[in-house]
């Protein structure tokens, strides 16, 4: 069975696989890179100037690199699952000891060409690894101490290399993303009720071992106005750009609140504010009809799967690209305390492009191959 | 096939978390969309304001302040263009060259260069800095001849307070400056229209009239970045000029009571006696208000400070002053009304060997041979002292006070338009208990009867009581303001007050013999002219007890110290057959009423009377209006 397959793969052509391709989703990942190039280019003040090109060579490179890895077989994946975990750890250890340091943090490598950030490829990594550990798990042993044990480490490693860099939110997002692989891996529902309730019991110990300056967010997002020109000052000025951008927006180029540089963070974080103050309500929803369709679409890819690390793959990395924008987009509006976490391929910065598009390329690949058992 | 089947079973289960999986992100995405919409539809308003109050930014600019103006329409306080140089620190290439070239055309001193820099650093470089805010014309010209050297330098025309009639004005419409923490705190309107440079009223009219004469600050409007820097301008909103305020006094004759002051401590103020309009009201010495306008410089202030005769103090308004004999025409009504004495009482007056005993005290009259037997006429004629203690003891003060009062003395003539106006003092017996807590004594009653003791007045309650005195014994209200509005005047206005009109025609002719006969105290400074004649009240008020080594002395007024000399003063009222103004003098140290105070009643007059009829036919000008 496993040579059958491997010879059936190797009989699609090159031509069969772009046929395979899924065009919807390709089509949403293209139309986004294209909205939030012209966003991008909004933030430069209407004009090309450094993070438009940066964010255009980027985007043009990874969607790219996207669509030769939707060429590579699904299998390569799989069979490189731990090894690209490893290596990923000790990128983060590398980090850990001789990284760049920048606003206190010490989380990118200099690789010359790009300042790599490896804690965001650990988010797509952790999901590959999961998989690929639970792709021939036995049913009766998913539940195993061993087995949960083991996922744990596996999560609790890189999240401990990231939180002392210090980066709570990407810590927070690579947990929720292998959190996601144990969901569906089929971890009993019981352990994630526990979890959630011992988590809720020990908030007050863990805010007591927060950052002077975690706390202040997690204040100030009780109470934006406690502080409106200090800590209070970007969920405020974000909220005055959503909210007065209206039904329409502003228009193109006419946010006042990102022209006038009232709005922090502006090309990353808050990338979503400066859309949402220009195009309004109806474009807010589209962007999030288009993050939706998506979704929807690495949902079906993972339903059409015939293997069990593809589907694993795909429901897991849909999970956590949603929970990506959610917390994003609940940060922008208010509905969550700041942490750092970018919109997917909205906002500007390489590596957490790099790793959305490798998803999305596992995807596309999970696609063409879905024929694909793997073992 | 075991392994099948565990398939099937991992299949069912990852299914039906995937299921469960999306119906959450279902009501997730479900929230977020509804956040957007309560953020961007219904709660839009409210951000579109706040995003706007975030990006325009309004700026002040000082207000136009109304104009002061005379009797007959002249400007008496106005605004001029005053030249200014402005510099926006950020708009110039080199400061530190562009400085020191405005240094050298300007010929600014070491430190009020330093000055400048100081100022400089407490702004921000986008903040408009203000290098000279009075040029004169040659150094403005100047400075605009050097503008292809001085990039970034603006010269201004901008909009400043000027008194034309300098020191005349003073004391009645005080001056602007700079407005301070303290005004914008007592002044809620200064607050609202403050900017950096407000000028505003320190004291007097322009103080009392701030809130009329203020006007409204012309508004820029701009688009400002998040670091408060101008983008763009997107609307100028025009100011309206505050009010102009018309006053009742007449420019020239102020100005003779400026100059008949000169070099003099005193005041001098004219009423009309039917209407309270005021036509002139002066202290000296006086000041001029415009160096005010730019802050004054610290050697000027000290200079006027320090100054002994006070030009700082409000003479008219503000000083307290012993009347002196010009009591006496009250102290006469008051014993006539209450019945006390007639036209015949006659007093033996006898001199300084002889005067008037009373518990081993003795009051002297001021002249030294004494008067002989005199009668009211007489005795107000020739100012007896030695009549008046006697009227004075069988009238007692309570009496006497209670009709100084009800001719205006002793309480603020301006009401609350002033609030440097003192009240003066009219006492009795219940007084000296709160106030003191003894008994009025004897002799007390005595001295007040000629002015002196606790009784103090006010030239301009001197000035009030003669015109009520003169106008046949009706009560006025005086006023300096003409409002057209003709807003409630006082119930009592005119309400007579005597209880015999006979008696005000007793003192009226009594004043009008110690003027116009023989022997009279101010008979040098009649004029005879009937147009112009004038019945007065001469008055020397005594600053220092008059000791019997004094009296042996009986030095000259030119041989005592400045400080010991006695006040002169002089009330009167004219012309006599037809009574229309009222006049009170009062210099200070100035000796002697009828050889300092009363010749400058005849020169006032005389002035007064010529202007009338012009006065009258601009009356009408306005009633046209």
């Amino acid at each position: 069975m496993y040579q059958h397959t491997r010879l059936n793969s190797n009989r699609f052509s090159f031509f069969q696989k772009f046929k395979n391709l899924d065009y919807l989703l390709l089509f949403c990942i293209l139309l986004l890179g294209f909205i939030s190039l012209t966003t991008m280019y909004s933030t430069d003040g209407g004009q090309i100037l450094f993070h438009t090109k940066s964010h255009f060579i980027k985007l043009v490179t990874f969607t790219v690199m996207m669509l030769m890895i939707s060429l590579i077989n699904i299998r390569f994946w799989f069979l490189v699952g731990y090894l690209f975990y490893l290596s990923i750890i000790a990128l983060l250890l590398w980090t850990y000891f001789f990284g760049i340091k920048s606003s206190g943090s010490q989380r990118w490598m200099d690789l010359y060409f790009i300042n790599l950030q490896p804690s965001e490829l650990m988010k797509i990594c952790i999901i590959i690894c999961l998989a690929k550990y639970f792709h021939r798990m036995k049913i009766e042993n998913v539940n195993s101490v061993y087995t949960i044990l083991t996922s744990l480490i596996i999560i609790l490693l890189p999240m401990g290399l990231v939180i002392v860099q210090p980066d709570l939110g990407t810590a927070l997002l690579i947990a929720i993303s292998g959190l996601a692989v144990l969901w569906f891996a089929g971890i009993n529902h019981k352990y994630f009720i526990y979890t959630i309730l011992g988590f809720l019991i020990s908030l007050p110990f863990i805010i007591s071992f927060l950052k002077p300056y975690q706390k202040l967010r997690v204040l100030t997002f009780l109470n934006p106005d406690r502080d409106p020109l200090g800590a209070g000052y970007q969920i405020i000025q974000s909220k005055i750009a959503v909210g007065s951008g209206g039904i329409f927006g502003k228009g193109f180029l006419k946010g006042t609140q990102s022209y006038l540089e009232f709005l922090p963070e502006k090309h990353t974080d808050f990338i979503f504010t400066l859309f949402s103050e220009e195009f309004g309500f109806i474009g807010s929803t589209f962007l999030l009809i288009i993050y939706a369709i998506i979704i929807y679409r690495i949902v079906s890819i993972g339903a059409g799967s015939r293997s069990y690390f593809a589907k694993l793959f795909c429901y897991s990395f849909a999970a956590a690209i949603f929970v990506y924008i959610t917390i994003n987009m609940s940060m922008v509006l208010g509905l969550l305390p700041i942490v750092g976490s970018p919109l997917p391929i909205m906002s500007y910065g390489g590596s957490s492009m790099l790793a959305t598009m490798i998803g999305f390329g596992v995807v596309l690949s999970a696609k063409v191959h879905n024929q694909q058992s793997i073992a | 096939m075991i392994n099948q089947s565990d398939n099937v079973v991992k299949l069912n289960s990852i299914n039906r978390r995937m299921f469960i999986i999306g119906a959450a992100k279902i009501i997730i995405l479900g929230g977020i969309v509804s956040r957007l919409f309560f953020l961007q539809v219904k709660e839009n308003k409210k951000y579109l304001t706040l995003s706007d109050k975030n990006r325009i930014r309004e700026w002040k600019l000082p207000p136009i302040r109304g104009d002061f103006q005379d009797y007959f329409g002249n400007t008496i306080a106005g605004n001029y263009e005053a030249y200014q140089l402005h510099i926006v620190p950020e708009e110039v290439e080199d400061f530190r060259y562009t400085i020191n070239r405005v240094k050298d055309i300007l010929e600014l001193s070491d430190k009020q260069f330093q000055k400048i820099l100081k100022k400089k650093k407490e702004k921000k470089p986008w903040e408009t800095l203000i290098v000279a805010d009075n040029l004169s014309w040659k150094n403005f010209s100047k400075i605009n001849n050097h503008l292809y050297d001085l990039n970034g330098v603006k010269p201004i025309i901008s909009i400043s307070r000027n008194y034309p009639f300098k020191e005349n004005y003073t004391h009645v419409l005080g001056y602007v400056s700079q407005a301070n923490e303290n005004d914008i705190i007592s002044n809620k309107v200064i607050k609202d229209k403050f900017v950096q440079g407000l000028k505003v009223g320190k004291t007097g009219l322009e103080k009392s009239f701030e809130t009329s004469l203020i006007g409204d600050n012309s508004i820029e409007r701009y688009e400002v970045n998040a670091y408060g820097r101008r983008i763009n301008q997107l609307a100028f909103q025009t100011g309206e000029k505050g009010k102009t305020i018309k006053l009742t006094i007449d420019t020239e004759i102020q100005k003779l009571a400026n100059e008949l002051l000169i070099d003099k401590a005193g005041s001098i103020c004219v009423m009309d006696i039917f209407t309270g309009q005021i036509i002139a009201m002066h202290s000296s010495p006086s000041f001029d208000p415009n160096s005010f306008v730019f802050g004054i410089s610290q050697d000027e202030w000290q200079l006027i400070r320090n100054d002994p005769m006070k030009p700082l103090v409000n003479k008219t308004l503000q000083g307290n002053y012993s009347p002196g004999s010009t009591i006496k025409p009250i102290v006469a009504l008051s014993a006539l009304e209450n019945g006390i004495i007639n036209t015949n009482f006659t007093v033996n007056c006898r001199g300084h060997e002889n005067p008037l005993e009373l518990y081993g005290q003795t009051y002297h009259c001021w002249k030294k041979e004494g008067h002989g037997f005199m009668n009211l006429r007489n005795a107000m004629k020739q100012s007896c002292d030695t009549y008046f203690y006697e009227v004075a003891r069988k009238l007692g003060v309570d009496k006497l006070s209670e009709t100084a009062k009800k001719f205006g003395l002793g309480k603020e003539v301006f009401g609350n338009l002033f609030s440097i106006e003192k009240k003066g003092l009219i006492p009795n017996t219940q007084w000296k208990k709160n106030a003191l807590g003894q008994s009025w004594l004897l002799g007390e009653t005595i001295i007040t009867g000629i002015g002196q003791g606790y009784i103090q007045t006010t030239p301009i309650q001197l000035c009030l009581m003669t015109a009520q005195i003169g106008n046949g014994g009706f009560k006025i209200y005086p006023k300096l303001v003409i409002d057209n509005e003709n807003k409630d005047e006082p119930v009592d206005k005119f309400i007579p007050l005597y209880k015999n009109s006979k008696n005000i025609k007793i003192i009226q002719d009594a004043m009008y013999a110690s003027t116009n006969e023989p022997r009279g105290t101010s008979y040098r400074s009649r004029i005879d002219d009937l147009k112009y004649q004038f019945a007065g009240k001469t008055g020397t008020a005594q600053v220092k007890k008059i000791t019997e080594l004094d009296r042996e002395l009986d030095l000259k007024t030119f041989e005592i110290p400045y400080e010991e000399r006695d006040h002169a003063l002089y009330v009167a009222f004219g012309p006599y057959k037809n009574p229309k103004y009222a006049l009170s003098i009062l210099v200070e140290h100035g000796g002697n009423g009828s050889t300092t105070a009363a010749p400058m009643a005849q020169k006032l007059f005389k002035l007064i009377i010529d202007r009338d009829s012009l006065r009258k036919s601009n009356e009408k000008n306005f009633l046209e209006i």
